[in-house]
C-alpha cells in the first residue's frame, strides 16, 4: 500500500507547524556551522606553520601582555552564537503554542491501544452504540480534528505519522492524548517507534485521510458485522475459524468469536495490509501468514497452524469476505 | 614510636642531585614485581593503566564488530542476515559496550595514566584502589560478554526500558545481566573517580597552584566530580530492576503503584551526565594537543575552566529531553529546551577560544592535529543536530528515529573518539618511547573522516524518511534502501580505518621512530621525563613556575614569592628513594604538606575483585548470594587493608609527627 | 640535574583531617552515598506523586523503634567524637576504649533496625510503597553494617598492631563516615516514618 512518510512533507497543521521551524532552525544552524569552519579555515590559513621542529621556541607572548584582539573577537563570537540560539528558544516556544492553540472542535475520538505488535482502534462516537473496533488502519476525514487517547497493553510504544505530526508514547499504567488533522486526503504511513521487543520494527500502521462523505460511508461499514451472504465454501471457512484456535485471540462481530487478544477481524478484507503492514492484504500472503506467521515476524504471538489446505482455501477465502 | 634497630631503615633520598644508586633504589621501588603473581599485583598507575586502555580499546573493537554486523543486516530491505532475536541482542551489546566499556572507561584509564605525570608525583592517591577498579571493570566486561555467548546477551536496548526489561516481558537472565554489569561499570568508575578527585587535590607538585594545572587534568577532575553525582542514579535505577526481577518489588510495576516512567528519570538523570562524562575528557584531549600544535599557551584557560564547570553543572539539568514524547507536563519540557540549548554556550567558548588559539600560533600539521580539526567539522555538526533536538516540537519528529542515531555519533565520535585518537598518536611516544607513522596517521584520519560522514550523515535523511531506531529491518519501497547501503559502506571504511590504527600502533612499537623525552615540543609535566617513563615517573619531582612548566623556566630572578632575587626552586629532594614515598602539597596553592607512605603491590585488590565479581553473579540467580557473598569481601578487604609487620616498621623509621 | 633544591625531609608523615587522603576517600563516598539516599527518597516522593493513596494498602510503618533507633544513633556520636579526639592525639588506650564503647552503639542499633524491619507494616513485594520503603531502609542498614565491620576491624588492630601514626588516621577517618551514617539517617527516618502521616 503506497504511503506517505516524510517529515518534510507535512499534510496536516501539526506537521507543517514543525516544518516551519525547522527551516528556520535549519537555516541558522547552517548559518552558524559555515561561519564556524570559515573562522577555523581563516584561522588556519591565516598561522604560519612551524613545521615539525619540535626544538622551536613556543610564542609566549600571549602570557605576558593581554591579547585585545582576540579577546574581542572570541566574545562577539559568544554574543552572537548566544544571540541565535535565544531566536531557536523563541521560536520553539512558539512553536509549542501554536500547535497547543491548534482548535479541537467537533473532533472525532479515537482510543489507540497499542500492543506487542500491532495497533487496536476503537472509534469513540457519541452514541456507545456506534463505536467500532478495527486494527492497524485508521481512517479519518480531512480537514476535522482527531483526538487519540493512548494505552498500551504491555510494554512502551509510541504513536508515529511522520506526515501528520510528532509522535506520542503509549505508556502501561498511563493514558495520555493527543491530536491531529489531516487536510489532504492520501494515505499516511505510521510506525511505532519506541523499542518494543522482537517484532517492533514490523510494527506499522495506516492513516487513510478520506472526504467526509467517504469517511461516513467506510464508518457506516465498520458499524455492521460483515456482509451475512457467504457461500458454502465461506461457510465452511468460518467454521474452521471458530474451531480453531483463531477464534481463541480474534473477534469477528456476528459470530461467537469475541476475545480481544489479537486484532479484531470483523472488517479485515477492507484493510490495506496484514500483520501490521508487513504483507499485503491477498489471498496467498494471507495464507502465508496464517499457516507460519513466525515466518514473516519471527517472534510474534500468533502461533502457526496446522490447518489442511481445503481448510485453509475455506479459511482465507471467508476472510476474504470480511470487507 | 621507634622502630628497633634491626627494623626495615630507609636512607636513600631522592633529588636533582642524585646519581645512579638514588635512581637504580626508585627504580627498584617503584617497578612492578618480577613474573605473572607479580603482575597480577601490581599498583604502579601505569601498568594499570595500560592494561586498563588495551582492554577499553578491545571493547571498542568488539562493538564496532556488532555494529558491522548490524550494518550487513540493514544494507538491504528485508535481509535475513540475522532474525529479531540476535538483533536486539546486538545493538543492545553495541551501545551497553560502547557506553560503559569502552567511552567512559578508556577516559579513565587514560587519565590515570597521564594525570600523576601532568601533576609531577609518582602515583595516583589510591593505588590499589586504582587497581582493583580495573579488575571489576574487566570482570563485568567478561561477564556481559559470556552471557552473549551463551545466547544470554541482554536485548532490551542500552537503556533497558521497563516495562521491556521488566520480569513479565524479558524472562531469563539475559536483562539480569545488562543489570550487573551495570553495577560493575559503574562501581568502577566511581572509585576511579575518587582516585582522580584525591590525586588532583592532593598529589601536586610545588608550585602547581589551581590555575595552573593543565587543562585536562581540570577536566578529568570535573568530569570526575559529574561521576560521583550522575552514576549514583543508574546504579539505583538498574538496582530496582533486578529487584523487580528477582525478589518481586514493584518498583516498576504500574499495577501495584509503581511507574513505568520512574525508570526513565532515574536512567536519564545519569544517562544525560554520563555523555558529558564522554564529552568533556575529550575536551580535555584538546585543550592539550592545541597548544603544542600550534606553539603557543592555550588562550583562555579561566574561560576554558569556567566553560566545563558550566558544561558540567547545566548536564545535570537537561534529562527530560530524553522524555519529551512520554507524557509529562508541558511546561516543565520548555524549561528542558531552554537548558538544552544553552549548554551550547559553554562549548562555543571553548571553541572560540581554540579556534583563536590555533589562529595566532604557528602550526604543526602532524596527525594529533589532524584529528582535532576533525573534531572540528564532526562535533560542531552533532551539536547543531543537537540544539535541533533540543526543540520539543521537532524532537517529536525526529525523537527515536535514525535522526537521533546520527546525531548521538556526530557528538560521540567527533567530540571524544577524535580527540582520543589524536591523544593516541600525541601521547604513544610518550608511553611506549616510538613514534607513530605519520603515513599511516594520515590515511588513518582521512578514512576515519570520510568512512564516519559516509555512515552517518545519510541517518539525518532516514530519520525525516521515518525510519524509526532499534529495527532489525525494514521494507522495500520506503526509500530507505539507498541510504541505508551508503551507511553500510562507510561503516566498513570506518572498520578499515581502525585497522589501519591497529597496524599502526603495533608496528610504530617495535620499529617506529625513537621519540625522546619530548618530541613534539610541548609544555607540560609528562614530556619532562623519559618515553616511557621510568617506573618512579620522576627521578627529582619537579617545582612548577607557570601553566606549561617546560616553557616557562624558572630565571634566578625569579617571580616566585618566596625567593625574591634568590634561584627559584627547580626540584624537591629529601623523598625516600627506598621506599614508596610521595609529597602531598596543599590543595589550593601546592605548597608542600606531607612526606606520605604509599602502599606496595598487592594481591588483594584482584581478590577482593574476584569476591565481588562471585556477589554480583551470584546475586542475578539469589538474593541469598548478597549474604553469602559477603564474607569472602569482607575477609579480602580485611586482608588488604590489614598493616604488615615489615611495611610498619619501615613506614615508622621514616615517621614524624607534624 | 642542576638546580635549587626544595627539601621535604623534614615535613611530618601524616596529618588528619583534608591533609589526608583518606579524608577525601571518605568525602567522595559521602558524596556518592548522599547522591544515592537524595535519588531514593526522591523516588519515595515521586511515587508517593503518582498514587492516589498513600502508604497503599498498609498502615505507616511503628514509630517505636525506628524513634528508640534515631535517639541510639544520635548519642552514638558521642562516643564517636570521643574516638576522634583520642585518635587525633594518637592516644591509642583511649581510642581503643572509645571505639569499644562504637562498636557496642552499633551492634545494639543493628538489632533494633531488625525490629525495624519487622514493624514496617508491609512487605518489599507488597506493592511499590512497601518496595520504596524496604529499599530506603536497606540502602541505610548497608551502610550501618559495613560501618560496624570497619569499626570491629580497627577495634581489634589497636588491640594487636601492628600500629603507626597513620592507623590513627584511618580511625579518624572511620568516625567521619560514621557520622555521615547518622546524619543521613534523619532525612530518611523523616521520609520513612513521617511522610505516610501527612495529611
Amino acid at each position: 500500500m503506497h504511503a506517505l512518510h516524510d517529515v518534510f512533507a507535512p499534510y496536516g497543521p501539526q506537521a507543517g507547524e514543525v516544518r516551519a521551524l525547522w527551516l528556520l532552525t535549519l537555516v541558522v544552524c547552517l548559518i552558524v556551522f559555515a561561519a564556524v569552519l570559515a573562522a577555523l579555515a581563516i584561522a588556519l590559513w591565516r598561522a604560519p606553520r612551524s613545521g615539525s621542529d619540535a626544538r622551536s621556541a613556543p610564542d609566549l607572548s600571549g602570557l605576558r601582555r593581554p591579547e585585545p584582539g582576540t579577546r574581542r573577537s572570541v566574545v562577539a563570537a559568544v554574543v552572537a552564537s548566544t544571540l541565535l540560539l535565544l531566536v531557536l528558544i523563541v521560536a520553539s516556544v512558539f512553536t509549542d503554542r501554536a500547535l497547543a492553540r491548534l482548535s479541537t472542535e467537533g473532533a472525532l475520538r479515537l482510543e489507540v491501544t497499542a500492543h506487542q505488535w500491532w495497533w487496536e482502534v476503537r472509534y469513540v462516537e457519541p452514541q456507545v452504540a456506534d463505536n467500532f473496533i478495527t486494527a492497524n488502519e485508521i481512517h479519518v476525514p480531512t480537514g476535522r480534528p482527531v483526538i487519540v487517547t493512548l494505552k498500551a497493553d504491555d510494554v512502551i510504544h509510541s504513536f508515529w505519522v511522520p506526515s501528520l505530526a510528532g509522535k506520542k508514547d503509549l505508556i502501561p499504567g498511563r493514558t495520555s492524548t493527543f491530536h491531529f488533522r489531516a487536510d489532504h486526503d492520501g494515505v499516511y504511513r505510521g510506525q511505532c517507534a519506541e523499542f518494543c521487543g522482537f517484532q517492533h520494527a514490523l510494527m506499522a500502521f495506516f492513516v487513510v485521510a478520506d472526504p467526509p462523505e467517504r469517511y461516513a460511508d467506510w464508518a457506516a461499514a465498520q458499524r455492521h458485522s460483515a456482509s451475512d451472504a457467504l457461500d458454502e465454501q465461506q461457510l465452511r471457512g468460518r467454521s474452521v475459524f471458530l474451531r480453531s484456535s483463531c477464534a481463541m485471540c480474534h473477534a469477528i462481530d456476528g459470530t461467537s468469536a469475541q476475545a480481544v487478544r489479537g486484532p479484531n477481524l470483523t472488517h479485515v478484507a477492507s484493510r490495506g495490509t496484514l500483520a501490521a503492514g508487513a504483507l499485503a492484504n491477498t489471498p496467498e500472503d494471507l495464507k502465508r501468514w496464517i499457516a507460519d506467521p513466525q515466518k514473516i515476524k519471527p517472534g510474534t504471538n500468533m502461533p502457526a497452524s496446522a490447518l489442511s489446505s481445503e481448510d485453509m482455501d475455506a479459511l482465507v477465502g471467508f476472510l476474504q469476505a470480511l470487507r | 614510636m621507634n622502630a628497633p634497630d634491626h627494623a626495615p631503615r630507609s636512607r636513600l633520598k631522592d633529588g636533582p642531585g642524585g646519581g645512579s644508586r638514588e635512581a637504580a633504589a626508585l627504580d627498584d621501588t617503584w617497578r612492578d614485581p618480577p613474573g605473572l603473581l607479580g603482575w597480577l599485583a601490581a599498583v604502579n598507575h601505569k601498568s594499570i593503566a595500560r592494561r586498563f586502555i588495551v582492554t577499553t580499546f578491545a571493547f571498542f573493537v568488539a562493538g564496532g564488530i556488532l555494529a558491522l554486523i548490524m550494518r550487513l543486516q540493514l544494507a538491504r530491505p528485508n535481509a535475513h542476515i540475522v532474525g529479531p532475536d540476535l538483533y536486539n541482542q546486538l545493538f543492545t551489546m553495541h551501545g551497553s559496550t560502547m557506553m560503559f566499556l569502552f567511552a567512559v572507561p578508556v577516559m579513565q584509564a587514560v587519565a590515570v595514566y597521564l594525570v600523576p605525570l601532568m601533576l609531577g608525583t609518582r602515583s595516583v592517591a589510591f593505588p590499589r584502589l586504582n587497581a582493583f577498579a580495573y579488575w571489576i571493570f574487566l570482570f563485568g566486561g567478561l561477564m556481559l560478554y559470556a552471557a552473549f555467548a551463551f545466547n544470554a546477551g541482554p536485548d532490551a536496548g542500552w537503556f533497558s526500558y521497563v516495562p521491556l526489561a521488566g520480569p513479565d516481558y524479558s524472562p531469563g537472565k539475559r536483562v539480569d545481566f545488562w543489570a550487573q554489569m551495570i553495577t560493575f561499570t559503574e562501581l568502577s568508575a566511581l572509585l576511579e573517580a575518587i582516585v582522580i578527585i584525591t590525586t588532583v587535590f592532593k598529589l601536586r607538585a610545588p608550585g602547581m597552584t589551581l590555575n595552573r594545572i593543565p587543562l585536562f587534568v581540570w577536566a578529568m577532575m570535573v568530569t570526575a566530580f559529574m561521576v560521583l553525582f550522575a552514576m549514583p542514579s543508574v546504579m539505583l535505577a538498574s538496582t530496582m530492576l533486578i529487584m523487580d526481577r528477582l525478589v518481586g518489588t514493584h518498583f516498576y510495576n504500574p499495577a501495584e503503584g509503581g511507574d513505568v516512567v520512574l525508570w526513565q528519570h532515574l536512567f536519564w538523570f545519569f544517562g544525560h551526565p554520563e555523555v558529558y562524562l564522554i564529552f568533556l575528557p575529550g575536551l580535555g584531549f584538546l585543550s592539550a594537543i592545541i597548544p603544542t600544535f600550534a606553539k603557543r599557551p592555550i588562550y583562555g584557560y579561566t574561560a576554558l575552566v569556567l566553560a566545563l564547570i558550566a558544561t558540567a553543572f547545566l548536564a545535570f539539568g537537561l534529562w527530560v529531553h530524553h522524555m519529551f514524547a512520554a507524557n509529562l507536563p508541558e511546561l516543565g519540557k520548555s524549561f528542558f529546551t531552554a537548558a538544552s540549548m544553552l549548554i551550547a554556550i559553554p562549548s562555543a567558548v571553548q571553541i572560540f577560544c581554540w579556534i583563536a588559539t590555533l589562529g595566532s600560533g604557528r602550526l604543526d600539521f602532524r596527525t594529533p592535529l589532524l584529528f582535532v580539526l576533525g573534531f572540528f567539522f564532526i562535533l560542531v555538526l552533532g551539536g547543531m543536530t543537537g540544539i535541533m533536538l533540543a526543540s520539543v516540537p521537532l524532537d517529536l519528529q525526529v525523537h527515536d528515529t535514525y535522526f537521533v542515531v546520527a546525531h548521538l555519533h556526530y557528538v560521540l565520535i567527533g567530540g571524544a573518539v577524535f580527540p582520543l585518537f589524536g591523544a593516541f598518536y600525541y601521547w604513544f611516544p610518550k608511553f611506549t618511547g616510538r613514534l607513530m607513522s605519520e603515513r599511516l596517521g594520515r590515511w588513518n584520519f582521512w578514512l576515519f573522516f570520510i568512512g564516519f560522514n559516509a555512515a552517518f550523515f545519510p541517518m539525518h535523511l532516514l530519520g525525516f524518511q521515518g525510519m524509526p531506531r532499534r529495527v532489525y529491518t525494514y521494507q522495500a519501497g520506503l526509500g530507505w534502501d539507498g541510504m541505508n547501503l551508503i551507511a553500510t559502506i562507510g561503516a566498513f571504511v570506518i572498520a578499515l580505518s581502525v585497522l589501519l590504527f591497529i597496524v599502526n600502533a603495533l608496528r610504530s612499537l617495535r620499529r617506529g621512530v625513537e621519540a625522546g623525552d619530548n618530541p613534539w615540543g610541548a609544555g607540560t609535566l609528562e614530556w619532562a621525563t623519559a618515553s616511557p617513563p621510568p617506573p618512579c615517573n620522576f627521578y627529582a619531582i619537579p617545582v612548577v613556575h607557570g601553566r606549561e612548566p617546560l616553557w616557562v623556566q624558572p630565571r634566578v630572578k625569579s617571580d616566585g614569592p618566596e625567593e625574591g632575587g634568590q634561584p627559584a626552586f627547580t626540584h624537591v629532594s629529601g623523598l625516600a628513594a627506598d621506599a614508596r614515598e610521595l609529597l602531598a602539597t596543599t590543595v589550593l596553592d601546592a605548597r608542600p604538606d606531607l612526606r606520605l607512605n604509599f602502599p606496595d603491590p598487592t594481591i588483594w585488590p584482584l581478590v577482593s575483585a574476584i569476591a565481588v565479581t562471585v556477589l554480583f553473579i551470584g546475586s542475578i540467580f539469589t538474593p541469598w548470594a548478597v549474604v553469602w557473598g559477603s564474607i569472602p569481601i569482607a575477609i579480602a578487604l580485611t586482608a588488604w587493608f590489614w598493616p604488615r609487620r615489615p611495611e610498619t616498621l619501615l613506614h615508622l623509621s621514616l615517621e614524624r609527627r607534624p | 640535574m642542576t638546580g635549587s633544591e626544595l627539601d621535604v625531609s623534614g615535613l611530618p608523615s601524616y596529618g588528619f583531617g583534608h591533609r589526608s587522603l583518606m579524608w577525601w576517600g571518605t568525602f567522595g563516598l559521602i558524596a556518592i552515598e548522599g547522591t544515592l539516599f537524595a535519588l531514593a527518597i526522591g523516588a519515595y516522593l515521586y511515587l508517593r506523586s503518582q498514587s492516589d493513596t498513600w502508604p497503599i494498602s498498609a498502615a505507616p510503618p511503628l514509630l517505636l523503634w525506628g524513634s528508640i533507633n534515631t535517639l541510639i544513633l544520635v548519642v552514638s556520636m558521642w562516643p564517636n567524637h570521643m574516638t576522634k579526639r583520642a585518635a587525633e592525639a594518637c592516644d591509642r588506650v583511649r581510642a581503643r576504649r572509645w571505639l569499644l564503647a562504637c562498636l557496642l552503639f552499633s551492634l545494639v542499633f543493628l538489632v533494633v533496625r531488625g525490629l525495624e524491619f519487622a514493624t514496617l507494616q508491609t512487605r518489599w513485594d507488597s506493592n511499590a510503597y512497601g518496595s520504596i520503603v524496604w529499599m530506603l531502609l536497606g540502602l541505610h542498614t548497608v551502610h550501618l553494617l559495613t560501618d560496624t565491620y570497619d569499626t570491629a576491624v580497627l577495634v581489634v588492630l589497636l588491640h594487636t598492631g601492628p600500629m603507626e601514626a597513620q592507623r590513627f588516621v584511618d580511625v579518624s577517618e572511620n568516625a567521619l563516615y560514621w557520622y555521615f551514617v547518622v546524619i543521613s539517617w534523619l532525612p530518611i527516618y523523616a521520609v520513612i516514618y513521617g511522610v505516610p502521616r501527612l495529611q
